[in-house]
Parts: structure tokens; C-alpha cells; sequence
């Protein structure tokens, strides 16, 4: 008989049960929808952040003092010491490789060009812009290109493996070179493949394939310094913590936490003679600002869901109330409070349940669209979500039905029958 | 008809009622019906009030914190440091009034500090970078120097890390020469940012202007707003200090933007959902009310009113309760807003009027449309049929 009730009664109120099944999956998409954004705007806040460049500077351990005043480097080009490119991918090696989103490695090296049958002095600056590189078996592409998206080439970028260089575009003015034009440097033709602009040091250099700097210098395979850009988690009370004074469990918590501090410490293990530092003025700050959006977005969250929960209660409470009739019938006719109560709360699990599940696949796919208009990729949703999602759903369900319920139940059979309230 | 048997909200005696309207017998007939209503089935009244104060808070702090959140993030993008800088053309320094220069076309809406730069030798021969700058304004133009010991007197220096093992070893006092000027110097602090300032040593630009003669050549500007804003500041500052190049600091701008945008666009994806669901889930408690009032369209109608009147009758009720809510929800909404603003960016979400008669104006056609679908519906069926509960 229990059976019966709840099946007909979805079978012949099917425009009512649409109506309250709609405003729960409704509910549902719009929660499912936003924890999927919440949880992964960290992520992608991260990688946009990442704009602004590189967040970690790796030195060599026994390197002289930096010489450069207004990004002129006055340091002698063999003096102080070099990394080795042969090292670099290892930084792929390192336990957060998967944070290392790119890296650059840079070698600033005292040109001459030739120009009017005159003689300047440039700064000719050796780097990867899109490299190809193998770590193990994993393949990668790396360079500026991903860690300097700032930099701008009208023209073409060089290839990595030919002798194409950019002219910064001051220096481009001031010479009066453009893409595709020869230029000769320190004896040598170079073919200009486009005119870099960055608004920083470099309008005034020549940025050239790393090969074609350590050739300049005569010191294949050296390296000044690499620029790593990596996905850091904001800095705590443990981040700022020496690692040589933490016992063993906080030290490995401390080294499997992707803290600024901790990869540039695997980046110094992985390179042999290296100093890895984070750059501060990046590295500090965005933890500020991922901490700020983060917060943003959880309260906002918070927000959806507590909006959500409303229109499922009201929605539930609505049908309820329009069915009072039905109860009086049936209490007339002998059935107990807790009888009517179990046909009810019954017909609400089932809703919510259908209701849930419908809400939960529609909220991924408006997760998925959100995803790739706003940030260009992918929202996942964790699979976890979704028993959380279907016991949120039924809980609020209960609580929106559970007050109508109550209400019906205690009305009068005669006057609920008559019709009136 | 029914003998009129209680219901649970009339539950006042007969002689107060009686007492009530023979005072509230000016009143016209519409009005009284309107408050009547509301008063009388108090319960759904205020449910359906409760779910639109509700939905009107959530609307007004969506919308307050979208307007806001830009203004809250960009001071949070300052912490980056400049994102302009003035450069004498070809390294030249810059004349001596273009601090002040600066500062007055700014006039108060960012930071700046200049700097001038040499490369002097230590005692033992080492060249070093020397910066003479104001340590006042660095401090809060560039928050992210980790630095232990501002220094506070004259001839006191701040020091890189990687420059302090080479010219002070164990923080004693050194010598610096710069074209055969000499400057007797005290180690104060350390500096260390990960980046070039960490081989440098910083003097204060007074010291250093005694000592070299030479003036700031760069001059940076953090200066606070829009893109828009920022341009407009650039312009203005190449007009002001004609000697100098004026560059926006690109990666800080461009990293600014998108981070800016993207935040917004989910922000904007985040209202336009939690205000659907608000406002659907006000249809669905006010539908639902209006419904349930059938028994007194019917009445209404069995009575003689006219179709304009039971239309107006629902509207304007359907109005008072929108603006009513919306009211109330705009302060509810402006509370939580605020909330959020200390909550999370520790400074206070300052209240938009401009949001109000948005809200109104959705309220109330929110209520309008919940009102006007279930009477389109009720029209069409006889006075009879509904008072005979079917």
C-alpha cells in the first residue's frame, strides 16, 4: 500500500513533482557548480598569476656580486661562476615538478656590434624561448615564452636551435634594424627574426638562443642564472621555519608542501652548485592576493549555497502545503500522523535524490563551461563531491519539508477536506 | 457560503475587530483589503517576505562586492611595488626638482621613491653597486624587502645579503670610494628580496648626493587605480618631467589585469546564479501564496469585482511587498557586504546607493510576474468551482 502511494502519487502529480524536482536539481547545479569553482580557483588564480613572472631565481652557489645598473651589465662576462645547461632538467626531477609550470635559464654576455662601420657595445643575452627538453622519458617544452608572457615580438620568434636573434626595440630604433634585416655581432652574421618589446631592460639588448651566447663566450653549456616559475601555496608560520631545525615529521611536511621556500631548496638539490632563492616581490605577494580571492570566492560559496538551500525548503514547503487536501483524505480515512509523515518525507528522499543527481551532472557541465570561458581550461569535479552533494541535498529536502509536513499532519481531516485554513 | 469558522490568524475577539474598523473607516476599501491581507494570514505573509528580503540581501551584496572587489583588489596588486617608472632618457640623471614634480601631479593617489645608482670600490678593490634612495618611502612602496634593521642616522646603510660577507663581514663600519671620493659608512641592516637589491648597498640619498653629486636617474610610482587611470597618470608625467622616459612596469600591469578580469568574470558567473535561484525561489513561496488565496479572488469575483480590479488588487499588493522586501534586503544586503569586506580584505565594503533601485526594480518585478502567472491562471476558471474546493 506504502509502495502504491508514493508511485502513484509521482505517477499522476507529475506537473507537481516536475515543479519541486526542478527547483532541487536547480539547487543542486547551482552548489555543485560553485564548490567545483571554489576549490579550483586557487589553482587557477595560481597559473595567472604566473604572469607576472618568474617566482624563483637560481644562482650559482659561489657566484661574485651582481654588477647591473639600468639593466647594463657591468660585470666582467667570465667572471664569477656558472651553471651547467646540462643540469636544467633536472629541475623536472624534483618532487614539485608538476608545480614547475616553466623555466628559463639566462646568460648575459658583452657583444660587439657593428653598425655604420662603427663599433657598439650590447648586451647580448643567451636564453631558451619555447625549448624542447627530455627529463627521463617526460618530454617539455620550456623558455621564456611561458616564463616572461609579458614579452612581446613583432616579427617572428627565433628558433632554439638557429642563429635567429630579436633586437630589443629601442636599440631597434636607435639602429634602425627591423625583422628580417642582417646585424653583425662581434663578427658574426645573425639573421633579426623580430624586434622584442618588455617595457624593462631588455628594449635595449639582443635576445638570442642560449647556444649563440655560450658561443660568444667561448663556454659551452654555461649559464648565469634560471628563472623557475612555479605554483606556490602561500607562505605560513612552517614555511618561514629553517628546515635544518625541524624534527623529521614537520621537516617532511615542511619539504612535501609546495611553500616558495621548500621548492627553491629541492631546486638547489637537484642543481649541483646552485643557490635557489624565491624572488620576493613575487613570490611574497601573491600569496597575499590568492589568499584574498580564495577568501572571496569561499564566502560567495557560502552565499550559493545557503541561497540554494532556501529555494529547495521553499520550493518543498510550496508542494507540500498544496496537498493538504490529500492528507485530510487520508487521516480521514484512518492512516496515523507517522504513516502520512513516511509517505511524504519518502516522496522527498526520492526527489531529492533525482533531483540531486540531475543537479550534480548539470553542475559539472556548468563548472566545465565556466572553466573555459573564464579561464580557458578545465574545472574538474572531484568525484567525492558527489555523496556529499546527494546527502546535502536530501537533508535540505527534510528540513524545507519537514515544517509543511508537520503543519499538515496536525491539520483537522474536516477542515483540510472543506478546503480551508 | 461558508459560516465564516475561525482560521488560525483571526483569532482576535469580535469587538476588537469591530472597534478596529469602525476607526479604519475612512481608509478606502482598497487600501484595507491590501493590509488586511497581510495581516489576517500573517504566516505566509511573512514567509514570503522572509524568502524576498532574503533574495534581495544576497542580489545587493552580490552586486555591492562586484563593484567593489576591483577597487579592494587593485590595493592588494600595490603590494607589487611601482607600475610606473621614470628613467632619465639614456641614463641620465633627472634634474633635482622632478621628485617634487612628481609627487604634485600624483597628488596623493600612489607611492614613489627615487633612486640613484654608482658602482663604487671597496677598500680591497671589490666593485659594488651603490643605491642612494629614501628609506622612508621604500618601506612602503616596496613591502616585500625583508629587511631586519631600518636605518634611522645619517651615514648608516642598509646592506644586501650576498654584498654583506664581502664589504662587512662582522658588521663593521667600511669605506667606500667613488672617483676619489671617500664616504666612511656603518652597516645598519641587511636587505634581502631574491633579486638584484640583494648584491647592492643602500645608502640615504642625502648621504649619497654629499658624497657622489650625482642625482636620482630612476624614479618609481606605484600609482593606485584603473588601467584607465594608470594611463592617464603616465600621460600626465611625461608631460610634467619632459627629461624622462615614462614606462609602465608591463609584467606588474598585464599580471594585474588578467588576474583582475578573471576574478570578476567569476564573481559575475557566481551573481548571475545565486540571484536566479534567489529570485526563482521567491517565485515558487509567492505563486504559492497567491494561489492559496484563491477562495478570495473568488469571493472578490463572486462579489462583482471587475477584472481591473482584482488585477490591480494583486498587483499593487504583489508592489508593496516587493518594494517592502527589497527595502529591507538593501540593508540586510549593505550588512553582509561589509561583513565580507572586513572579513576578508580587512577594510569595509563601502555602501552603493547606486544598487538600490536596481534591487527595487527587480524585486518588484519578481513579485509582479509570481503574482500575475497563478491570477492569469485563476481567471479563466468560474467563482463556483474554486469555492467549491476543486
Amino acid at each position: 500500500m506504502f509502495v502504491r502511494l508514493v508511485y502513484e502519487s509521482f505517477r499522476r502529480q507529475k506537473r507537481r513533482k516536475f515543479l519541486a524536482g526542478a527547483a532541487i536539481t536547480l539547487g543542486v547545479t547551482v552548489a555543485t557548480a560553485m564548490i567545483a569553482v571554489a576549490t579550483d580557483i586557487g589553482d587557477k588564480i595560481n597559473r595567472e598569476l604566473r604572469a607576472i613572472g618568474a617566482n624563483l631565481l637560481v644562482t650559482p652557489q659561489e657566484d661574485s656580486l651582481d654588477l647591473e645598473i639600468g639593466g647594463v651589465n657591468l660585470k666582467p662576462p667570465t667572471d664569477g661562476a656558472f651553471l651547467d645547461e646540462a643540469d636544467l632538467p633536472k629541475i623536472k626531477g624534483t618532487f614539485w615538478h608538476n608545480n614547475v609550470t616553466g623555466f628559463a635559464p639566462m646568460l648575459p654576455v658583452n657583444a660587439k656590434l657593428e653598425h655604420d662601420a662603427q663599433q657598439q657595445d650590447v648586451t647580448l643575452l643567451g636564453t631558451y624561448f619555447a625549448k624542447q627538453l627530455a627529463f627521463g622519458k617526460e618530454g617539455f617544452t620550456t623558455g621564456v615564452r611561458t616564463t616572461h608572457p609579458w614579452w612581446k615580438v613583432s616579427g617572428a620568434w627565433p628558433d632554439d636551435n638557429s642563429h635567429d636573434v630579436l633586437v630589443g626595440e629601442k636599440l631597434a630604433s636607435r639602429i634602425g634594424e627591423k625583422s628580417g634585416d642582417q646585424i653583425t655581432l662581434s663578427g658574426r652574421q645573425f639573421h633579426v627574426s623580430g624586434v622584442l618589446s618588455t617595457g624593462a631592460a631588455e628594449d635595449d639588448q639582443i635576445v638570442a638562443p642560449l647556444a649563440v651566447a655560450q658561443e660568444i663566450l667561448g663556454k659551452p653549456g654555461a649559464v648565469r642564472r634560471v628563472y623557475v616559475s612555479a605554483l606556490t601555496k602561500p607562505e605560513d608560520a612552517l614555511a618561514r621555519r629553517d628546515p635544518k631545525s625541524l624534527s623529521g615529521p614537520m621537516y617532511d611536511r615542511w619539504y612535501c608542501s609546495p611553500y616558495p621556500q621548500s621548492i627553491a631548496y629541492q631546486l638547489q638539490e637537484a642543481i649541483p652548485h646552485s643557490h635557489a632563492e624565491q624572488i620576493r616581490q613575487v613570490a611574497q605577494n601573491e600569496g597575499a592576493v590568492l589568499t584574498r580571492i580564495e577568501g572571496l570566492i569561499f564566502l560567495i560559496t557560502l552565499a550559493a549555497l545557503f541561497a540554494s538551500a532556501l529555494a529547495v525548503s521553499a520550493a518543498m514547503a510550496t508542494a507540500i502545503f498544496e496537498r493538504r487536501a490529500e492528507v485530510g483524505l487520508m487521516k480521514a480515512l484512518g492512516a496515523s500522523k507517522l504513516a502520512v509523515a513516511s509517505v511524504f518525507f519518502t516522496e522527498a528522499t526520492l526527489l531529492a535524490i533525482i533531483g540531486g543527481l540531475a543537479g550534480f551532472a548539470a553542475g559539472g557541465l556548468l563548472a566545465r563551461q565556466i572553466g573555459r570561458s573564464i579561464f580557458d581550461s578545465q574545472i574538474a569535479i572531484p568525484p567525492v563531491l558527489l555523496p556529499v552533494v546527494l546527502v546535502v541535498a536530501v537533508l535540505v529536502t527534510f528540513a524545507g519539508s519537514a515544517a509543511a509536513i508537520r503543519r499538515a499532519v496536525q491539520l483537522d481531516p474536516v477542515f483540510a477536506l472543506r478546503g480551508e485554513l | 457560503m461558508n459560516a465564516p469558522i475561525a482560521t488560525p490568524a483571526t483569532s482576535n475577539s469580535p469587538r476588537n475587530l469591530a472597534a478596529r474598523r469602525s476607526q479604519a473607516q475612512h481608509t478606502s476599501m482598497f487600501l484595507r483589503m491590501l493590509v488586511r491581507a497581510a495581516v489576517l494570514r500573517r504566516g505566509r505573509a511573512t514567509s514570503a517576505l522572509f524568502a524576498l528580503v532574503v533574495a534581495a540581501a544576497v542580489a545587493t551584496a552580490m552586486l555591492n562586492l562586484f563593484v567593489d572587489v576591483q577597487a579592494k583588489l587593485q590595493r592588494e596588486f600595490r603590494n607589487y611595488g611601482a607600475n610606473i617608472i621614470l628613467v632619465g632618457r639614456d641614463g641620465a640623471s633627472l634634474p633635482a626638482d622632478t621628485l617634487a614634480r612628481v609627487e604634485s601631479t600624483l597628488g596623493g593617489r600612489g607611492l614613489v621613491a627615487p633612486f640613484a645608482m654608482i658602482v663604487a670600490r671597496t677598500d680591497d678593490g671589490q666593485a659594488i653597486v651603490v643605491v642612494g634612495t629614501d628609506f622612508n618611502r621604500v618601506r612602503q612602496l616596496d613591502r616585500w624587502w625583508s629587511v631586519n634593521n631600518w636605518p634611522a642616522s645619517p651615514k648608516q646603510s642598509l646592506i644586501g645579503v650576498r654584498a654583506r660577507p664581502i664589504v662587512s663581514p662582522k658588521d663593521q663600519p667600511f669605506d667606500l670610494t667613488f672617483e676619489g671620493h671617500a664616504i666612511h659608512v656603518a652597516p645598519a641592516g641587511t636587505v634581502q628580496t631574491g633579486a638584484a637589491e640583494d648584491s647592492r648597498i643602500y645608502l640615504s640619498l642625502s648621504d649619497f648626493v654629499a658624497w657622489t653629486g650625482v642625482q636620482p636617474s630612476t624614479i618609481e610610482v606605484a600609482a593606485n587605480g584603473s588601467a584607465g587611470d594608470i594611463n592617464a597618470i603616465m600621460n600626465q608625467l611625461a608631460q610634467a618631467v619632459p627629461a624622462a622616459d615614462v614606462r609602465p612596469v608591463r609584467q606588474i600591469m598585464e599580471g594585474e589585469a588578467r588576474v583582475l578580469g578573471k576574478t570578476r568574470s567569476t564573481l559575475l558567473a557566481a551573481a548571475v546564479l545565486i540571484i536566479l535561484t534567489a529570485a526563482l525561489c521567491v517565485l515558487s513561496t509567492l505563486m504559492g501564496w497567491v494561489f492559496d488565496r484563491r477562495r478570495d479572488f473568488a469571493i472578490m469575483k463572486a462579489l462583482g469585482a471587475s477584472e481591473r480590479f482584482l488585477n490591480g488588487f494583486f498587483a499593487a499588493e504583489a508592489a508593496a511587498l516587493g518594494a517592502t522586501g527589497a527595502v529591507l534586503g538593501f540593508i540586510v544586503g549593505i550588512g553582509v557586504a561589509a561583513w565580507i569586506g572586513r572579513a576578508n580584505f580587512h577594510a569595509p565594503v563601502v555602501p552603493r546607493f547606486s544598487v538600490l533601485p536596481i534591487v527595487v526594480a527587480v524585486s518588484m518585478a519578481v513579485t509582479l510576474l509570481s503574482a500575475i502567472i497563478p491570477i492569469s491562471l485563476l481567471r479563466r476558471v468560474q467563482p463556483a468551482v474554486i469555492l467549491r474546493g476543486e
